[in-house]
C-alpha cells in the first residue's frame, strides 16, 4: 500500500513499515523552535512540570523575533528568560536579531528533508518546504518535549494539490498560495496535511515553496509536504539519502482529495479584509488607494521577493503620503540584498528599511496603523486587528504586487 | 455523566487568535493581566461581560491563527466553562485540551442560538437548549485524560513524580 | 555698538536697525519645524482653538514624522495621520520616514542667518550654518504659523572660543560634553553658545552641529557658528543660497567668554542621569551594558558611522548586548551603503533600524527595561529617558559607544 509523505516522514522516525491516517504515534523530534515571545510561559511550564534538565540542548533553537527590537519596556525581559535558560541547559543554538525564526530554521539548516520538528509558531508549517514534517504547538506541549523528546501526534490524512504548467509574468507562488487558501477555506484543511505536486512546484526556488508552505496553516493544516530535490539537498547544503529521495507521493498512496491546476489559469490576487480565505484577483480591486505597503515576513521577507519588489520600483518613487516599510526575513537576507543592490534600490524609492525580524506582521511595531486606514501586505494575516485597530483594512499580496501598489499608491498590478 | 448549565455568548465563524488576544498584549506577564483585552478587536466589552460559568457558542474554524497558548488560557481565565462551536482549528484545540478547556463541537446549536440563553451540557452526550437536545461526540480517551487531570502540566508532573504515581510520559495531540 | 551673530539675525528678522540683549521684538519667522512628538496637538488646536483659521505662509512650514518610525502603536499612528492629513490638504512639505527631523532640515532647508522655530528642543542644531533657530512648544509654533511671526526676547550671547584641533580618537561630541560638564546643564540658561576662533573654523559643518545640537542640555536658547566658507560650501553643494551672512562685531556685547583647548580634550562619558554629569571615560570602564546606540540627530551621521564602523570592522557585537545602529537620515543610511559601512555593522550583528528618532527617546524600538544600562550617542540621558525608569543611560562618543558594544561594557576605542 503506498504513502504520502507525512506519512513516509512518520513511519521513518517512529521505524515502522507504514502508518495509516487516525493512527496515534509517539515521535522522536528532531528539532524544536522556540520563539522569544512564548519563552517565558515555555521556561515556567518546564519548571512547573518538574523537568530538571532539557533532553538535548543541541535540538533546540531559541530565537529572538518577534520583540526585535524591544518596542516596550517588559521586552527585553523575554531576552533576559531566554538567555537565562540558554545558559543554564547548555543551548547553543541561539539567534538574538538575526531574523525570523522559520527564515533563520531555514537558512541556517536546522531542518533538513524527513525531519520531525515542531516550533511555539504556527508558521512552524513553513519547513515542509524540504519535505520535513513540522507544525505548530503551544508552549505547554513544548516544555513536555523540552523534557522528553517526545510528543503525540495523529497521523493526518493528506490532501494533494497537483500544479502543471508556467505562472503567468508577474504572478508568484504567493498568489498560487492564496488561490488555493481561497478556494479550500480558511478551515479547508483543518488536521490535514497539504502536499504540493506537479511541474510547476518542481520548477520553483526553494524560497517559493517556502512561502506556499508558510500557509498552509491559513487553510487549517497541519503540515505542509514538497518532495525534496536537487534544489531543496542544495539549500540544505545536503546530499540527498535514500530515504529523502524516497519523500515523495506514491502513485498508490491514499489522498483525502486532489485538487489539480493549470499553472496559466493563476493570476495576482489578493486577500481582502479580514479572512485569509476572501480571494479576489487584483484586477477586480484596482483603484482602491492604499496608506502603506509592507514587505517582509516568513512569507514573502526572502531575497527574490525583495528583489521582485526592486524590480517593480527600480527607477521609481513610492507614492506621496504613501509609505512603504521593508523587513527583510533574516540578516543574511539583508546583506545579500545589500550585496547585490536591491536594498539600494528601494531605499531610492523611498522606502523605510527595518532591521530584520517579524515587524509588522506580528502587530507589535513596524507600522501599526490606525482607524481608516489601508495597508497591502506580503505577509500571511489580514485578522481583524492585526496590524492596528480593528478598522484597519489589511489586503495580502505578493511583493511584486505590494511594489507596484507602493509606487501607484492605490491598488494595481 | 458531567452536566452543568450555562448562559451563553455567541460569536461567528473563524474566530481567530488574534481577536481572542491581540499580540499587543501577549507579553504582558501574566495571564490574569491579559484576559482584560479578550476579544477586543471584535467585541472590547465582552471580556468585562463574560461570567463564571459561562458558555460560547461559535460558527466555525474557532481559534484559527496562531500557536499562541495564551489565547485558550485567557478563554479559560475569563471563566469560560466551555466552547461550543461548529468545529475548531487544529492548534487552539490541543492548546485548549492542554490546559483542560473543555471544547465541544456541535454542527447545528450555533445556528439556532440567542445570545444570553442558558444551555444545558451534557458531557460527551448532548447540549439542550430550548427544549431540543443536540447530540455532540464523546472526546477520544486519552484526551477526556488530560482533561480530567487538569492538563498536560500535572500529567507532566505526574511523571516526573512530583504528584501521585509515576505517570505515562507524553503530551497529547488526536488532531 | 556692536552685534552679535544672533542679535543680527533678530534685528533682521524684527526688520530694525538694532537689537540688545533683553529686547523684546516681533520677528517674522523664515521657517517653522514640527515633527509627530506634538504636530497633532498643534494640528488640534488649529480646527477647535481658533476663530478663522489660516496658515500666514505654507511655504514656510515643514512637517517631518521622525519620532515613531515605523509606527508602534494605533496611536501614534492616529497622530501621524492627522499630520499627513493636514499637510496634504494644505500644500505643507512632508516628510516620513526620511530621517530625523534636525538632519532633514540641514540637509534640505536651513540657511545662513534664517531665523527657524521648531517644535522640538533640539532645534538649535541649525546654528551649525549660521541660522538661529530655537525649540519651542506646540502653541508658539500654532500662533507662527497663523501669522507668521512670534516674539523673542533677545538673549545675551556667550563665547566659547575654541582653540587647538581635537587629538586622535576625541571626538566633537567629547568636546561638547566636557563643555557641558563644566558649565552646567543650567550653565547658559535663556543665552546663546557662540563659537568661535580657530578650532571652531576647523570644524565641519557636520561637526558644528554636534555642538550646536547639545547647546539645549546646557540650557541654551541656541547656538550658532559663523556661516564661513565651510559653511557656505555645504550650502552651495546642496543647491541652496544664504539669506544673510552675518559675522559678531569686534565691539559685540558677551555676558561671558569661555576658552576651550581642543587638544586637551579627552574621551568622556555623562553618567544617569544628567548630561552634565560629565567623567573622562577611564573612570567609568567595565561598567556592563545591555545595550548600545549609535544614531540620533546628535551623533547619526556620515562621520559617525565611519568612526562607529571602523571600530567593529572585523569584531562582533558582545553576546549579551544589542547593539541598535540607526542613521540619522536616508541620505546617511545610502551614504553608509555605499561605503560599506552598513554591511560592516550588519556582520558584527548590530541591529540596524531605519533612520528615526529610535532609541534615543525611549519609544518604538531598542526600548531598555528594566534595571539595564544603555550607552548611548543620543542626546540625553534622564532618568527613564530610553524605557524602564530604573535603567541607566550613558552618554559617549561614536567611537566608545561602538566600542563598549564589543567589550559588552563602557570602554573606549583604543581598549579593544
Amino acid at each position: 500500500m503506498g504513502q504520502t509523505v507525512v506519512e513516509k516522514i512518520i513511519a521513518h522516525n517512529i521505524g515502522a513499515e507504514s502508518v495509516k491516517p487516525g493512527e496515534i504515534v509517539t515521535v522522536d523530534v528532531d528539532r524544536v523552535m522556540l520563539d522569544d515571545i512564548m519563552m517565558p510561559f515555555i521556561v515556567d511550564k518546564f519548571q512547573e512540570m518538574g523537568f530538571d534538565r532539557v533532553w538535548d540542548p543541541d535540538k533546540v533553537v531559541l530565537v529572538y523575533d518577534h520583540l526585535v527590537p524591544a518596542s516596550q519596556q517588559d521586552d527585553t525581559r523575554h531576552y533576559r528568560v531566554g538567555d537565562a535558560f540558554a545558559a543554564k541547559h547548555g543551548l547553543k543554538n541561539v539567534h538574538r536579531s538575526d531574523g525570523i525564526c522559520h527564515q533563520l530554521m531555514m537558512e541556517a539548516g536546522y531542518v533538513k528533508p524527513g525531519d520531525v520538528v515542531f516550533g511555539t509558531d504556527s508558521h512552524t508549517t513553513t519547513y515542509g518546504c524540504v519535505g520535513a514534517f513540522s507544525t505548530g504547538i503551544g508552549y505547554t506541549e513544548m516544555a513536555a518535549i523540552l523534557g522528553t523528546g517526545q510528543l503525540w501526534m495523529k497521523v493526518p490524512e493528506t490532501i494533494r494539490v497537483v500544479i502543471d504548467g508556467k505562472l503567468p509574468d508577474g504572478v508568484m507562488s504567493k498568489d498560487i498560495i492564496l488561490r488555493i487558501i481561497g478556494d479550500l477555506g480558511a478551515d479547508g484543511a483543518t488536521y490535514r496535511a497539504l502536499e504540493f505536486t506537479g511541474r510547476t512546484v518542481e520548477d520553483m526556488s526553494v524560497s517559493s515553496r517556502m512561502a506556499m508552505a508558510n500557509m498552509a496553516i491559513e487553510a487549517g493544516a497541519k503540515c505542509a509536504a514538497f518532495t525534496p530535490d536537487g534544489k531543496t539537498a542544495q539549500y540544505c547544503g545536503i546530499s540527498l539519502n535514500e530515504f529523502q529521495q524516497g519523500l515523495r507521493g506514491d502513485p498508490d498512496a491514499t489522498y483525502l482529495k486532489t485538487v489539480v491546476y493549470r499553472a496559466e489559469d493563476f493570476r495576482p490576487v489578493m486577500a481582502c479584509p479580514s479572512q485569509v480565505d476572501k480571494i479576489r484577483n487584483v484586477s477586480e480591486l484596482a483603484g482602491i488607494p492604499v496608506d502603506q505597503v509592507f514587505i517582509g515576513s516568513c512569507t514573502n521577507g526572502r531575497l527574490e521577493d525583495l528583489q521582485a519588489a526592486a524590480a517593480v520600483l527600480k527607477g521609481k518613487r513610492v507614492a506621496p503620503f504613501v509609505k512603504l516599510i521593508v523587513t527583510p526575513a533574516s540578516r543574511k537576507v539583508y546583506e545579500e540584498a545589500l550585496e547585490c543592490g536591491v536594498l539600494q534600490i528601494l531605499a531610492e524609492a523611498g522606502a523605510i528599511i527595518t532591521h530584520p525580524g517579524c515587524g509588522l506582521c506580528c502587530g507589535r511595531t513596524g507600522g501599526i496603523l490606525c482607524d481608516g486606514e489601508r495597508v497591502v501586505a506580503t505577509n500571511n494575516r489580514n485578522f481583524l486587528g492585526r496590524m492596528g485597530t480593528s478598522k484597519v483594512e489589511i489586503y495580502l499580496a505578493s511583493p511584486v504586487t505590494a511594489a507596484a501598489c507602493a509606487a501607484a499608491g492605490k491598488i494595481t498590478f | 455523566m458531567e452536566q452543568f448549565t450555562g448562559k451563553a455568548w455567541v460569536l461567528g465563524d473563524d474566530i481567530d487568535t488574534d481577536i481572542i488576544i491581540p499580540t499587543e498584549y501577549l507579553a504582558l506577564k501574566t495571564i490574569e493581566e491579559m484576559k482584560q483585552y479578550g476579544f477586543s478587536p471584535l467585541r472590547p466589552e465582552l471580556a468585562a461581560q463574560i461570567g463564571k460559568g459561562d458558555i460560547l457558542v461559535a460558527g466555525k474554524n474557532f481559534g484559527c491563527g496562531s500557536s499562541r497558548e495564551q489565547a485558550p488560557e485567557v478563554v479559560k481565565a475569563l471563566g469560560i466553562r466551555c466552547v461550543i462551536a461548529k468545529s475548531f482549528a487544529r492548534i487552539f484545540f490541543r492548546n485548549a485540551i492542554n490546559n483542560g478547556l473543555l471544547l465541544i463541537e456541535q454542527p447545528d446549536l450555533y445556528d439556532d442560538m440567542a445570545e444570553g440563553d442558558t444551555v444545558a451540557v451534557t458531557v460527551n452526550q448532548d447540549v439542550e437548549y430550548r427544549g431540543k437536545r443536540y447530540p455532540i461526540a464523546s472526546l477520544p480517551e486519552n484526551l477526556m485524560e488530560i482533561i480530567a487531570a487538569g492538563g498536560l502540566v500535572k500529567a507532566m508532573r505526574r511523571r516526573n513524580g512530583l504528584d501521585g504515581e509515576r505517570g505515562q510520559a507524553d503530551g497529547t495531540d488526536g488532531c | 555698538m556692536g552685534m552679535t551673530i544672533a542679535e543680527k539675525i533678530i534685528a533682521r528678522a524684527a526688520g530694525v536697525e538694532s537689537v540688545r540683549a533683553g529686547d523684546i521684538h516681533t520677528v517674522a519667522l523664515d521657517r517653522m519645524m514640527s515633527n509627530d512628538g506634538t504636530t497633532h496637538l498643534t494640528v488640534d488646536m488649529y480646527h477647535n482653538k481658533l476663530k478663522n483659521p489660516r496658515i500666514a505662509d505654507v511655504k514656510k512650514m515643514v512637517f517631518i514624522v521622525d519620532h515613531n518610525v515605523p509606527s508602534d502603536s494605533a496611536k501614534t499612528a492616529g497622530s501621524q495621520k492627522k499630520m499627513r492629513d493636514f499637510a496634504r490638504k494644505h500644500g505643507i512639505d512632508f516628510w516620513e520616514g526620511k530621517g530625523v527631523c534636525h538632519q532633514i532640515m540641514m540637509e534640505h532647508y536651513v540657511c545662513p542667518g534664517e531665523l527657524i522655530f521648531g517644535a522640538d528642543s533640539h532645534t538649535c542644531t541649525y546654528g551649525a550654518l549660521g541660522a538661529f533657530g530655537t525649540g519651542v512648544g506646540c502653541t508658539d509654533l500654532l500662533y507662527g504659523m497663523v501669522t507668521g511671526t512670534s516674539w523673542v526676547l533677545v538673549p545675551e550671547t556667550v563665547k566659547f572660543n575654541l582653540t587647538g584641533r581635537l587629538p586622535e580618537g576625541v571626538y566633537p561630541r567629547d568636546l561638547m560634553l566636557t563643555i557641558i560638564g563644566q558649565i552646567g546643564a543650567n550653565g547658559v540658561n535663556y543665552q546663546v553658545m557662540e563659537f568661535t576662533g580657530e578650532g571652531a573654523k576647523a570644524l565641519s559643518v557636520n561637526d558644528r552641529m554636534v555642538l550646536c545640537n547639545l547647546a539645549v542640555e546646557a540650557g541654551a536658547k541656541t547656538a550658532v557658528f559663523e556661516a564661513d566658507e565651510v559653511a557656505l560650501a555645504y550650502l552651495r553643494a546642496r543647491g541652496r543660497e544664504p539669506k544673510a551672512v552675518f559675522k559678531s562685531d569686534a565691539d559685540a556685547v558677551y555676558a561671558r567668554e569661555y576658552t576651550f583647548d581642543l587638544a586637551k580634550v579627552v574621551p568622556v562619558v555623562a553618567k544617569p542621569d544628567f548630561v552634565d554629569a560629565v567623567v573622562p571615560a577611564g573612570e567609568v570602564c567595565g561598567t556592563r551594558i545591555d545595550e548600545a546606540f549609535l544614531g540620533s540627530c546628535n551623533n547619526g551621521r556620515i562621520d559617525d558611522l565611519r568612526v562607529g564602523a571602523a571600530a567593529m570592522k572585523g569584531r562582533k557585537v558582545a553576546g549579551h548586548v544589542r547593539f541598535l545602529v540607526v542613521p540619522a537620515s536616508q541620505e546617511v543610511y545610502r551614504q553608509a551603503m555605499e561605503e560599506g559601512l552598513i554591511r560592516t555593522f550588519m556582520e558584527s550583528g548590530a541591529i540596524v533600524m531605519n533612520p528615526n528618532c529610535s532609541v534615543c527617546w525611549g519609544s518604538c524600538q531598542g526600548v531598555i527595561g528594566e534595571n539595564e544600562v544603555l550607552i548611548s550617542t543620543g542626546t540625553r540621558n534622564f532618568k527613564g529617558r530610553a524605557g524602564h525608569p530604573s535603567s541607566k543611560v550613558y552618554l559617549g562618543s561614536a567611537a566608545t559607544v561602538a566600542a563598549s558594544a564589543v567589550k559588552g561594557e563602557i570602554c573606549t576605542a583604543d581598549m579593544l
